[in-house]
């Protein structure tokens, strides 16, 4: 069970009051219509998927019903850091 | 779509409407089929939990930002009171209570007769991008009292309920046994429930089911 820092909360609270929704700072084509099928496929289906540290998209769903960031380390599970919407990550994968 | 975009003006002109139900038609409240004011004729006395439906009350959602200056004044001037900023706050004056409910969104609890006139007042205290939506159909507050109620609240939350966590006033949105609800600490064993319609005769169920040890003792 994950203990989450809601930024707009301002406290942690359980994981079930939660839920993710994927890898976030994911970038939509800026004009769709003439975007090549291989941009497009990029951004609808490929994912990082990484060993380690990611950047991911949580929303309190119970809560403040709002969306944040969160890097979290995805062997150990250890949150390193929440961010809110627009902000950038201060901790980033090395390489 | 259309292609033209409303005046300015108009945005504060939306259609808004009494809901309150008037003549031979009669407003029931969403656990208005548990006859909780039979029950509560035929109650035992004493028990560890007190259970009341505050039913009826006029439920406004506010959004709003908190930098629009037109908008946090406005509701002070309606309300008498300053919305709450501070996360997870509530505020009381009188009839009227305020949840924070997110940074830019606000439940105000009033007397159910008195929604429609202050949702009249909001619009025409308030200029700018805001909004007013009276929710009162949707929902109900349950009240829960006693020196157990505490007790089957932890059955039910995931929340920290301790003083020193859950002070008197907080208030925050959780999950509530497989539903959710708002629970607010309205007095050192006093605590109010929000809930949503669909789910009220559930987290009746469960609440009956969850305050049988201590004693149930319903009040109308």
């Amino acid at each position: 069970m994950l203990h989450i820092y809601c930024p707009h909360c301002q406290e942690l609270r359980e994981e079930e009051e939660f839920h993710c929704s994927g890898e976030a700072h994911i970038a939509r084509p800026l004009d769709p219509d003439n975007c090549t099928d291989a941009e497009w496929g990029e951004y609808i289906f490929f994912r990082k998927n990484p060993r380690g540290i990611q950047h991911e998209m949580w929303y309190h769903t119970t809560g403040c019903r709002k969306f944040f960031n969160v890097t979290r380390d995805t062997q150990t599970y250890e949150i390193k850091e929440v961010y809110k919407i627009g902000e950038q990550p201060k901790v980033v994968a090395e390489g | 779509m259309s292609e033209a975009t409303a005046p300015e003006k108009e945005v504060t002109n939306v259609a808004v409407m009494n809901q309150l139900p008037s003549g031979d038609i009669r407003a029931e409240s969403p656990l208005h089929h548990a006859e909780l004011d039979k029950l509560a004729a035929r109650n035992p006395r004493a028990g560890g939990v007190i259970l009341r439906e505050l039913k009826l009350l006029g439920h406004l959602t506010l959004r709003g930002s908190q930098d629009n200056q037109s908008f946090m004044d406005g509701c002070a001037a309606v309300f008498g009171i300053a919305l709450p900023t501070k996360p997870l706050t509530s505020v009381e004056k009188g009839s009227v209570s305020i949840r924070w409910m997110s940074p830019d969104e606000w439940l105000v609890v009033v007397p159910g007769d008195q929604a429609f006139e202050i949702e009249r007042s909001l619009r025409a205290a308030i200029e700018g991008h805001f909004q007013v939506v009276n929710g009162s159909g949707g929902q109900t507050l349950i009240e829960l009292s006693g020196p157990n109620a505490v007790d089957v609240l932890k059955k039910s939350t995931v929340l920290d309920l301790h003083p020193s966590q859950f002070p008197v006033g907080k208030v925050a949105g959780s999950v509530f046994a497989k539903a959710t609800a708002v629970v607010r600490r309205s007095g050192e064993d006093t605590w109010e429930l929000v809930v949503r319609r669909s789910f009220a005769d559930y987290i009746w169920l469960w609440l009956q089911d969850a305050s049988r040890e201590y004693g149930l003792v319903v009040k109308a």
